[in-house]
């Protein structure tokens, strides 16, 4: 399972640094996407993966009796996920506004700022 | 409980974010919160840096969570000082954009972001736990994105495409770095890791995830091979968006790398000589770069990567008078490149344009103004006893004792270079005669302005002069400032003691 | 995508997924759940409806402008952070109730803060959807 999860963020990243290497405004926001999915997957997979309960003690006990689940993780993706919901929520609306303002898409016609003036 | 006052700048910050919203449809409204409500933050940072002064550092446990498990608040002599050069610039800032900000901007609440946006930098100043870090750098740059594509002009959304897609790679690595380091240790708490990361035995991979930090703070901060974004995008947005950027958020990355390499990846040696490279290399690429512009912010841009060299090489050193050099030049870079752009954006207001070619004649129309700009064009130079000079001498003193003469070398050619770039400023725009310039529909010249908005325009630069001329002439007290900072740094184990303070009282 | 199937299914749909994020809310803090993800189910009950129904119509459902959402969960949110400070405790410390109140068990300011949360997400959320399709 590890060695799968392993091989899956490998081409996640690779696939997301391809994406944001093309030309194209729309890509550049899919590999953003990619990329935060591969990392998301990266944190899981670094915070070992257990078959355990989750770590919630019972009312009855005061510890932990048998192999839990590490929490800390999961909270870390999920802030992670919900950063990035408001990024590419916010990459896809400038995109857009770029895309009508500029008129094209390709990245290698954003050479404006770059002109001396 | 008197250590809690340390997150006051924050919560003002977070406030008046709230107030701004809720203000939404008056700008007159707004106008005011916002320089009410940067006073306060001012007068907060001051009290919280004297409580630091006198009683060391102080340390917030949030949610009452005992570190490691909690997200810790530490407010280090490094942290209260960073805070209040914050809002030292986020006031003049402030003032200056209710002028100089157009209404179109100001009613999609630019004002409510760039609270947002100073909060995100307290934050990140504060916090002691390096998960925590990453979540306000996400806060600063998502605001550092509206701001910057605030208004939608062409070329102000060419550069907000690639302003934004560098920090969000930077981001990515940051994190990626990250969960590898929670994966190697299990902790998130930076005092915790630090202690945790020398008991480690694969060191080999704690190099590799130093280094990925180093990346992604690298990033952040423009320093030498990563910097493209920099040049092609901060000189899009209105000067005041550029002020605090250019003040403030790379220089978040610079305090990032600080902390980092002072408390957790400590004493590598490769590592050293890396950050000692770039830093030579981001000087000497930093430095021709600004001289071939034409364009001022441009210039000022390229002048901001050359300067970043200076306190990443003083990292790079890592003796206690390196670091106190790197701490003292951070105090007088934020200052002063703030200030910087904020003169950009005067002179496009009394010229209505930034090219210095076309510029000119500023010194026989506006004496008095350019008297007021020669303070901190000067005090960037470092000509003595102005600010610029002193941390100079730290630096140029770590680096004979290092024996490292080829930042020596780099840190002489920076300084002339500057002082090229600056009287080459100075002599085509305050001295040369203006070519005619064709002025924009709406532009509003300086002129016609009533004299509250000009007092509003010339105030903040004049009140940023001032620190700096305190920076320069005080440099006694900055000096001790920064050495006991240094102090602090290189002896990580006080940071650790006052992080865990509540465990050793409880044995 | 104005089929008959969708819009009478919207109709039921629309108070069953908001009770259904209310409840998502409140059981949050020990099971799963809680402001965020409530807070999106929310903004989908509203965007289905938008669906179904037309931009205008989601709109006119939710009376008010989804932007206005933000700051007052913001200020709930900030309000429940704030308010450990006057009980001499460090920011953001959960305070309880000292007995809990039958049927609804006990409460505590962490409510108040997912409370804030849940109305910030559905601010954002549909501020987001709304301008996206509106300029679509």
């Amino acid at each position: 399972m590890e060695i799968l999860l392993a091989i899956v963020t490998g081409i996640l990243y690779a696939a997301g640094i391809y994406m944001m290497l093309r030309r194209s405004l729309v890509k550049l926001i899919l590999g953003i996407i990619l990329l935060g999915n591969g990392v998301n997957l990266l944190i899981f997979l670094l915070g070992r993966i257990t078959k355990g309960k989750p770590p919630i003690i019972p009312e009855e006990a005061k510890v932990f009796e048998e192999l839990y689940a590490d929490p800390v993780p999961q909270a870390l993706i999920l802030t992670a996920i919900v950063i990035s919901f408001g990024l590419q929520a916010f990459a896809i609306i400038l995109v857009k506004r770029a895309y009508k303002v500029l008129g094209t898409d390709d990245l290698d016609q954003l050479n404006t700022t770059d002109e001396d003036s | 409980m008197s250590n809690l006052i340390i997150l006051c700048p924050l919560l003002i910050h977070l406030l008046f974010s709230i107030l701004l919203m809720f203000a939404w449809r008056s700008l007159k409204w707004q106008k005011s919160l916002t320089i009410i409500g940067n006073s306060f933050a001012l007068v907060a940072s001051i009290w919280v840096f004297i409580f630091i002064y006198e009683n060391g550092t102080q340390t917030v446990q949030s949610g009452n969570w005992e570190a490691p498990f909690g997200i810790t608040f530490v407010a280090d002599m490094l942290a209260a000082t960073l805070v209040l050069l914050t809002c030292i610039s986020g006031f003049a800032v402030a003032i200056f954009s209710v002028v100089s900000v157009i209404k179109a901007r100001l009613k999609f609440g630019y004002f409510s972001v760039f609270h947002f946006l100073l909060m995100g930098l307290t934050g990140a100043f504060l916090t002691g736990d390096i998960f925590n870090l990453y979540v306000w750098f996400e806060i600063i740059i998502i605001s550092s994105f509206v701001l910057i594509s605030l208004g939608g002009e062409r070329n102000q959304l060419e550069g907000a495409v690639k302003y934004f897609t560098l920090n969000i790679l930077a981001s990515m690595i940051f994190l990626t770095a990250l969960g590898v380091l929670y994966g190697l240790t299990g902790t998130l708490n930076m005092a915790d890791l630090s202690q945790k990361i020398v008991l480690l035995e694969n060191q080999a991979l704690v190099e590799i995830c130093a280094v990925l930090f180093l990346v992604g703070f690298g990033i952040k901060s423009a320093v030498f091979p990563l910097y493209f974004w920099l040049p092609a995008s901060y000189h899009t947005p209105p000067s005041a968006v550029s002020a605090i950027f250019a003040g403030l958020l790379t220089k978040v990355g610079v305090y990032a790398l600080i902390r980092v390499f002072t408390l957790i990846f400590v004493g590598d040696l490769f590592l050293e000589t890396l950050l000692i490279s770039i830093a030579i290399l981001s000087i000497f690429s930093g430095g021709i770069g600004a001289l071939i512009q034409n364009n001022i912010r441009k210039v000022f841009s390229y002048l901001i990567i050359c300067h970043i060299g200076f306190m990443i090489g003083g990292l790079g050193l890592f003796t206690s008078v390196a670091i106190a050099g790197t701490i003292f030049y951070l105090i007088h870079d934020i200052i002063v490149k703030t200030n910087l752009f904020l003169i950009s954006g005067l002179i496009y207001r009394l010229r209505s344009t930034s090219s210095l070619k076309k510029l000119g004649g500023l010194y026989s129309e506006y004496p008095k103004i350019s008297l007021l700009l020669a303070i901190p064009l000067f005090s960037l130079v470092g000509i003595p006893p102005l600010s610029g000079f002193w941390p100079k001498i730290s630096l140029l003193l770590a680096g004979f004792e290092r024996e490292n003469y080829w930042f020596v070398g780099a840190v002489i050619f920076g300084s002339l270079i500057t002082l090229v770039i600056i009287a080459k400023v100075w002599s085509e725009a305050f001295w040369k005669n203006p070519q005619p310039v064709k002025k924009w529909k709406n532009f509003v010249d300086f002129c016609e302005l009533k004299h509250i908005q000009k007092a509003q325009l010339i105030f903040p630069i004049a009140f940023l002069s001032v620190v700096s001329l305190y920076i320069g002439f005080g440099a006694e007290h900055i000096q001790q400032l920064s050495e006991r900072i240094a102090m602090e740094l290189m002896d990580n184990q006080q940071y650790i003691d006052a992080v865990f303070k509540t465990r050793a009282n409880a044995r | 995508m104005k089929t008959i199937i969708l819009r009478t299914a919207s109709d039921f749909l629309l108070p069953v997924l908001l009770l259904f994020s209310l409840f998502i809310l409140l059981r949050g803090h020990y099971l799963p759940g809680g402001g965020f993800i409530g807070g999106l189910v929310a903004a989908i009950a509203f965007v289905l409806d938008a669906f179904a129904n037309g931009l205008k119509n989601a709109k006119s459902l939710l009376k008010i402008h989804p932007g206005f959402l933000m700051p007052v969960g913001l200020s709930l949110a900030f309000l429940s952070a704030i308010s450990p400070l006057f009980f001499d405790l460090p920011i953001m410390t959960g305070l309880w109730a000292s007995e809990p109140i039958p049927v609804i068990g006990n409460l505590g300011s962490a409510l108040i803060f997912d409370t804030g949360v849940y109305l910030v997400v559905i601010g954002a959320a549909l501020t987001i959807i709304f301008t996206i399709s509106e300029t679509a």
